[in-house]
């Protein structure tokens, strides 16, 4: 019965399977490097400029029709008198769900496509894109908006925000690569200033975003603070039923 | 005193009163239902080798996901709509409006991932030990039965969202159904019920995903455990302990398995909850590939996505189907990259079951194997192009040549002598 034992053991195994191989693969084209938006939906007072700012910029266009008045209200700790002066300007009751207006055919036939719903959007782009998306707009006499957008080529939205940012130039610069002539772009270069300075900018665009991310998922704070209740109670009872496994398993030779 | 003493005594006959009643009831049941017959062969009086390590845990988490999938799958029936016109809608209005919505589904997403996290790592310990081999060949093509299975509930479910990579993920892979030689064309067809994936699709494959395929599951995984308690567990090193049985007709090294791996797997199930609850309560997308970004876009038949890839556990196979310019022939090779396994219990022709007594030739194949499947479900995440696609292709070449030459490199296998008795020190 003398049988050495020298076991693979699981770890090992493991770890084989593990193995990461350096793909030597270059990253997929981008283009634009994106900005981090850095938001953060536990901060109330900027989802509540960005509710503002959501209100009076974007849904002449744009609706968020999954998002209900009274749940931002809740979440956003905005009273009903609060809520019905700033942020329903169209009348209605606070049950209802945040929707425009602007017909979908009317809107393909102004701008070639429909204006997309909001409710979602930071979910299938993610933050860091809308972010860079709403600083990147630059002059382009070619687009019937005068306008185009670094991040999204030929984009049908104008720049909507125009006048708090003021208009600015893209700067590019040819690169040749393998005999091919590529314009890349440098820097933007701003030609009529806007009513605010860059920094308030950034701060309006992130305050925005933010309000985005949270429309995204309005559950996602409670979600997190109930998860940490989740994982303790988790660990008491593992320790618990850890303690019954030794015990009951102490015979075993 | 004596009042007490007759409290007591009271007490006493009382609980013996009650139990006497409670033994009666299951005599009563005993007669009509083989309650304490079953409880005995498949708990009470199940032995199972007693050096199981933490592999072995796994089929019994996945009997804990199938749980899961089922309860969070009935309450999103209460409040799913399956129209292409309300569907997505419906998803939002679960995670919205309805009380603890966001939790049942997240729960059930992050379910339909951890299922297969599980099974592929309940699969891979089978072929670490030899789980297949005789006399366990027809609990391992059970076994395979629930996988495949399971990748349809796991494909029909992802339609229902009714996102864009719903969509398009469910348009490209009922399209391979075209390649069937001969009657192609129709077949795609009779499968979407319309020219293209529409309203009558989703209502098709609603109907499949909560009632054809959990039944189906259902039944399977009670033959999987019925074959299994038949046969009897295998063990890491590959011993069947029915060979070495005490007086009293019990294996040496068997235990029963309640309780003590019913406590045990009870561990293995909070350190999984633990786990399930770190995605479900802090990263439910998991960066993209439990919820998929482009699906928080409904869907839109006119606007194909740039990069369509489907959920993670499918990739692996939608590597090898890329890997071929043929469709035809890349449908063909994704089916066989499935079906193989199948074969396993007679591909491999080496007597000794367990990993730890078997040759080099043979740890080093699993190894390929396992570096291969995963590393082409890295590769099916990836756009087609170079130099994934080398890559890829030779990747399926080595998944493959794990099965083709099997029966040659089992054969000449030089092995360890295995023990008798299981190893097993505390």
């Amino acid at each position: 019965m003398a049988v050495s034992r020298r076991r693979p053991g699981v770890a090992s195994w493991a770890l084989a399977m593990l193995v990461v191989l350096p793909f030597a693969v270059p990253a997929a084209n981008t283009g634009v490097p994106l900005q981090a938006a850095n938001t953060d939906v536990s901060n109330i007072n900027s989802l509540q400029r960005g509710a503002r700012n959501f209100v009076n910029y974007c849904m002449g266009c744009h609706s968020a029709k999954y998002v209900r008045y009274n749940q931002l209200a809740r979440d956003l700790q905005i009273s009903e008198h609060q809520l019905i002066s700033n942020l329903m300007f169209a009348g209605g009751k606070t049950y209802e769900h945040m929707e425009i207006a602007m017909l979908e055919a009317d809107a393909t036939r102004w701008f070639g496509a429909p204006a997309p719903d909001l409710s979602l959007i930071a979910r299938s782009r993610g933050a860091d894109y809308l972010y860079t998306f709403l600083k990147s707009f630059y002059i382009d006499e070619s687009r019937p908006t005068g306008v185009n957008n670094l991040v999204l080529e030929g984009a049908a939205m104008p720049h909507i925000l125009w006048q708090l940012q003021g208009m600015q130039r893209a700067v590019f610069v040819e690169e040749e690569h393998d005999g091919t002539t590529y314009a890349v772009f440098e820097k933007f270069e701003m030609v009529t200033p806007g009513t605010m300075s860059a920094e308030e900018y950034d701060h309006f665009v992130g305050d925005l975003v933010n309000f985005l991310e949270y429309i995204g998922e309005p559950i996602q704070l409670k979600r997190r603070q109930l998860g940490i209740w989740v994982l303790i109670f988790l660990l008491v009872f593992g320790l618990l039923a850890w303690a019954l496994k030794q015990e009951i398993w102490k015979d075993i030779k | 005193m004596n009042a007490r003493r007759d409290a007591i005594t009271d007490e006493t006959t009382l609980m013996s009163k009650t139990a006497d009643k409670l033994s009666e009831l299951v005599d009563w049941i005993d007669v009509r239902f083989p309650m304490t017959k079953m409880l005995k062969e498949h708990a009470t009086e199940y032995y199972a080798a007693k050096n199981f390590n933490v592999l072995y845990v796994f089929g019994a988490l996945a009997m804990v996901v199938l749980v899961i999938q089922l309860v969070t799958g009935i309450f999103l029936t209460m409040s799913y709509k399956p129209d292409a016109e309300k569907a997505f809608a419906s998803v939002e209005y679960i995670m919205r409006d309805v009380e603890w919505g966001w939790l049942i589904r997240y729960m059930h997403s992050t379910g339909a991932s951890f299922f297969f996290i599980v099974v592929y790592i309940h699969m891979f310990r089978g072929m670490m030990y030899g789980s297949y081999k005789n006399p366990r060949e027809l609990l391992w093509i059970i076994g395979m039965l629930i996988y495949v299975c399971l990748m349809a509930e796991g494909f029909l479910g992802y339609l229902l969202p009714w996102g864009q990579m719903s969509y398009w993920g469910a348009q490209v892979i009922v399209s391979l159904f075209g390649a069937v030689p001969g009657i192609g064309e129709g077949l795609v067809e009779w499968i979407r019920g319309d020219y293209f994936i529409s309203d009558i699709t989703l209502n098709r494959f609603f109907a499949l995903h909560v009632a054809a395929v959990p039944l189906a599951l259902i039944m399977l995984v009670v033959m999987h455990i019925l074959a299994l308690h038949e046969t009897g567990s295998l063990n890491p090193d590959g011993i069947e302990i029915k060979e070495h049985k005490g007086p009293d007709g019990i294996p040496l090294d068997g235990i029963a398995f309640h309780p003590y791996y019913t406590v045990k797997d009870l561990v293995a199930m909070i350190v999984f909850f633990a786990a399930f609850s770190g995605v479900v309560f802090f990263a439910p997308e998991m960066g993209g590939y439990f919820l998929e970004h482009a699906n928080f876009e409904p869907a839109n038949p006119l606007k194909t996505p740039e990069h369509i890839a489907p959920v993670w556990y499918y990739t692996p196979f939608y590597a090898i189907l890329r890997a071929v310019p043929s469709k035809g022939f890349g449908a063909f090779l994704m089916a066989m990259a499935l079906i193989l396994l199948f074969f396993l219990p007679w591909l491999d022709r080496c007597k000794v079951k367990s990993i730890r007594y078997r040759g080099w030739t043979f740890k080093l194949a699993l190894t390929v194997f396992a570096v291969s499947f995963v590393c082409l479900g890295y590769l099916g995440m990836q756009p087609a192009v170079e130099p994934y696609v080398t890559i890829t292709r030779i990747f399926t070449i080595l998944y493959f040549s794990f099965f083709l030459f099997m029966p040659i490199y089992t054969r000449f296998e030089k092995t360890r002598p295995v023990p008798e008795r299981v190893t097993y020190d505390q």
